[in-house]
């Protein structure tokens, strides 16, 4: 028999047990493991900036509206919203009983609240430039305007929210569901100050809540019960893994330790198709690898030069064969299935025979003066990484027939940047993951007053399409604009698409409704674990 | 002894100071900054950066305010842990990294010195050459190679310890990337033991032992144990401060939060305040060791003690 000191000891015991581990023993119950790769910035919304973080940002926050399985937006926070017949003014009612995971209420003033915060100069909020579509947001940040209540953002009572624009955007809705259109906790904030989203009190309003943060292990939430959606969320909790060693995460997901892989070894996808059935999910991502080349710099200037090295680039063998994951070669600049944006403009040489494509850039670079007795010597710069590294040995054998003599130069992937944008390039590698679903992402890495243009590729024509198609209100006729800048960029070979990314997943069996789309978004909220 | 451990450590400030402010200058010589990266920012959200950091200010200014900060304690916020400042990430990491660099720590030693000695026991016989063998292997195959082929066999294959992470501590958790960190210094340490045995064991003042008719046994553990683990000792500063401040790589195969990763991490990130903060954890612990190595030196060896 138990003794009244021991029973007192045992009960101690297990309350203590139950304090410190409340997100372990809900382990046992069903809680996703997901590797997530590096170690997240923050859990403050305004200082993130990588797919790794809105992993977890998306998960503990929701805006006006949030991604559904297959990343689309839909209604969140807002369960309805109406636009002015000018595309200028939404009006969004919020959800009734939608609170904050202290019980507080979400009101329309946390996010005119955190769209401020987003805005001001003194957050320095890296991905401010997302929601520079809302009025007078670019002014502000960019400290023109000092008045945070000038911003386009107004609470008209608790539950209506009336954002204005700057000009019709057809994409807004979509950049609405990202990580910069979160709401914050005003009344946390108000206590607290910026110790807000230390993890003792930081307070959210998504399905989940992080409860235990451990730099370089992992961050684990557990579900928000005031969550308005909680009856239908199926998964109590998920624990985000800091592991960048991606074999290493591969043993760890063999062993039942991780439940899904956000990347993979390359080298080992042969293998785990054979050995991992059904299990790994590729999938076409809203991204494009490209090399750009300075057009400040002759010969790179002449258009033929640089449509012969774009031709010459055996597109089709870098997917399967150089990274063996079957990435799908680019002939557009803008990939395949964005909103708004019928299909994107192939150049016009996309089906002719690679003997011909080489032939015709032989040609066109023998017309410019260079051949092999008189080679086109370029450097390729690329930033330190074993696939970057193989692309560009590759592309380099490829161009060697046209007698392009080619020195590979790389550095790490900060010095890498940091000479793009100062223009210390012949030919370099760049990438560009889509912000929002729509072309326009895409082709304003083009324009000229745009910093991440590293080729300086200068069009007034090209500037002139995407800011008339800006400009409209018609949604089709933006998209016949937009094509057409795209269809003289490609002309002017103003940079060089080789190939669309894609989202490398892999997903345990345990693991229900994951559905694979071009913004690799997968919130917990949608997904089951069955045993 | 107490004033010349003061006098030590006295005399490391200035060398601190020489080291904080050379790799301040050489941090900010290298191309590139803290929020330069695959995503290039618009000049406006940089110039909001910049000024938020201070980065905006001159490098001179800069340099004075880290060191006010310094002196009061503060080793300023991390660029890419923003959560956490740079004293509470090393706070956070200290005790993982001390866990299992401190547990390697302990078993280098009983496993080095007891391998050594058996190896001097047997030497040139089976036990000394398979000992050797396992020994070489642990010297040889680099950390990185170790630990991925120990995740395969012991985690997928045997299925008898967790492939990685932390798991609360448990011990299980630790067991690989402990014998991982610890196997090339034990190996070291073997090595090192045995031939200061061997060296020992041929003095005099054994010989005279030997001759009273005292057994093995006896003679190796009370007379000739101490003398041969003078070079051990030596070897223990250096190990004790690798292991102690924790391993990129181990630390990146297993999953464990320590403070390893830090140091080269931060200086590819450009987090200038965190390099410099693991540059000062580093010195200072690399001081406090080398002294309790003098110390030891001194209760080992009599004729340190008279100098």
């Amino acid at each position: 028999m138990m003794t009244a000191g021991r029973l007192q000891q045992a009960l101690s015991a297990a309350l203590l047990a139950a304090a410190i581990g409340t997100p372990f023993m809900s382990a046992q119950a069903a809680t996703i493991n997901i590797h997530n790769g590096a170690d997240p910035t923050s859990l403050d919304p305004h200082k993130l900036s990588g797919d790794w973080e809105n992993r977890i940002a998306g998960d503990i926050f929701e805006g006006l509206v949030t991604e559904d399985p297959a990343a689309q937006p839909i209604a969140a926070q807002a369960s309805a919203w109406t636009v002015s017949d000018d595309g200028l003014v939404y009006t969004f009612t919020l959800r009734e009983g939608i609170q904050w995971s202290d019980g507080e209420p979400v009101t329309a003033s946390d996010f005119v609240f955190a769209l401020q915060r987003l805005m001001n100069p003194q957050t320095a909020a890296i991905y401010a430039y997302l929601q520079y579509p809302i009025k007078n947001a670019q002014a502000i940040n960019t400290g023109e305007l000092s008045d945070l209540n000038e911003l386009g953002v107004k609470a008209l009572d608790d539950r209506t929210l009336e954002i204005t624009l700057e000009r019709p955007t057809p994409y807004f809705i979509g950049a609405l569901t990202h990580y910069t259109a979160y709401p914050l906790p005003q009344h946390v904030m108000a206590a607290v100050g910026e110790d807000w989203v230390k993890i003792d009190n930081i307070v959210t309003n998504g399905p989940y809540k992080p409860v235990d943060w451990v730099p370089g292990s992992h961050v684990t939430t557990v579900r928000h019960d005031g969550y308005y959606d909680a009856a239908n969320v199926q998964i109590d909790g998920a624990t985000f893994y800091v592991l960048e060693d991606e074999s290493a995460a591969l043993k760890r997901y063999r062993a039942g330790e991780f439940d899904v892989l956000t990347e993979f070894p390359t080298d080992q996808y042969e293998w785990m198709l054979e050995n991992l059935p059904g299990q790994v999910q590729v999938a076409p991502f809203a991204g494009l690898y490209y090399y750009v080349i300075n057009h400040n710099k002759p010969p790179f200037d002449k258009v033929d030069v640089r449509k012969a090295l774009s031709m010459a680039i055996n597109r089709e063998v870098i997917g399967p064969q150089i990274l063996g994951t079957g990435e799908l070669p680019a002939y557009s600049w803008v990939p395949p299935g964005m909103a708004n944006y019928d299909q994107p403009y192939m150049v016009d040489w996309k089906d002719m025979p690679y003997t011909e494509k080489l032939a015709e850039a032989s040609r066109l670079l023998d017309g410019a003066g260079f051949n092999s007795s008189n080679p086109l010597k370029l450097q390729l710069r690329y930033n330190t990484n074993e696939n970057h590294k193989r692309i560009a040995v590759a592309i380099a054998a490829m161009w060697k027939p046209l007698g392009v003599d080619v020195e590979l130069y790389n550095t790490e992937t900060k010095v890498h940047y940091d000479e793009l944008q100062r223009g210390v390039l012949d030919v370099a590698r760049a990438g560009w993951l889509a912000d929002y679903n729509d072309a326009d992402n895409f082709l304003n890495l083009l324009k000229s007053t745009v910093e991440h243009n590293y080729g300086r590729y200068n069009s007034p024509e090209f500037d002139s399409l995407l800011d008339q198609a800006n400009a409209s209100t018609n949604v089709q006729q933006r998209a016949q604009l937009l094509h057409a800048a795209e269809k003289k960029a490609m002309g002017d070979a103003a940079a060089i698409p080789i190939y669309y990314y894609l989202a490398r997943n892999v997903v345990s069996p345990r693991v229900k409704g994951f559905v694979n789309n071009a913004f690799d978004i997968h919130r917990t909220r949608w997904l089951q674990l069955v045993d | 002894m107490l004033t010349y451990a003061l006098r030590r450590l006295l005399t490391t400030i200035p060398v601190l100071w020489v080291a904080i402010t050379a790799c301040f200058f050489i941090l900010r010589l290298a191309p590139g900054g803290p929020f330069d990266g695959e995503r290039p920012l618009p000049d406006a959200i940089r110039q909001n950066l910049a000024a938020h950091y201070n980065l905006d200010r001159s490098l001179v200014e800069q340099y004075l305010i880290y060191l006010g900060k310094l002196l009061k304690g503060d080793l300023g916020p991390s660029f890419i842990n923003q959560d956490f400042t740079v004293v509470e990430q090393l706070m956070i990491g200290l005790p993982y990294t001390l866990t299992v660099g401190g547990t390697a720590f302990l078993l280098s030693i009983v496993a080095g010195i007891s391998a050594g000695i058996l190896g001097y026991m047997y030497r040139n016989s089976f036990p000394d050459y398979l000992l050797g063998i396992v020994v070489l292997t642990g010297l040889v195959l680099p950390n990185f190679l170790l630990a991925p082929i120990f995740q395969l066999i012991f985690g997928l294959k045997l299925e008898w310890l967790p492939v990685g992470g932390w798991g609360g501590g448990a011990a299980v958790n630790i067991v690989l990337p402990v014998v991982v960190l610890a196997l090339p210094h034990v190996a070291r340490i073997s090595r090192l033991t045995r031939a200061s045995m061997i060296e020992v064991m041929h003095s005099h003042y054994i010989r005279t032992a030997r001759s009273r008719g005292l057994s093995k046994a006896s003679i190796i553990w009370r007379h000739a144990l101490k003398p041969t683990l003078t070079p051990v000792v030596s070897y223990l500063g250096p190990a004790a401060g690798f292991l102690l401040t924790g391993s990129l790589v181990v630390e990146t195969i297993f999953g464990l939060p320590g403070i390893g990763r830090y140091f080269i991490n931060a200086a590819l990130n450009r987090d200038y305040g965190m390099v410099l903060g693991t540059v000062i954890f580093y010195m200072i612990l690399i001081v406090v060791l080398n002294l309790v190595v003098d110390v030891l030196y001194a209760w080992l060896d009599p004729r340190v003690r008279s100098t």
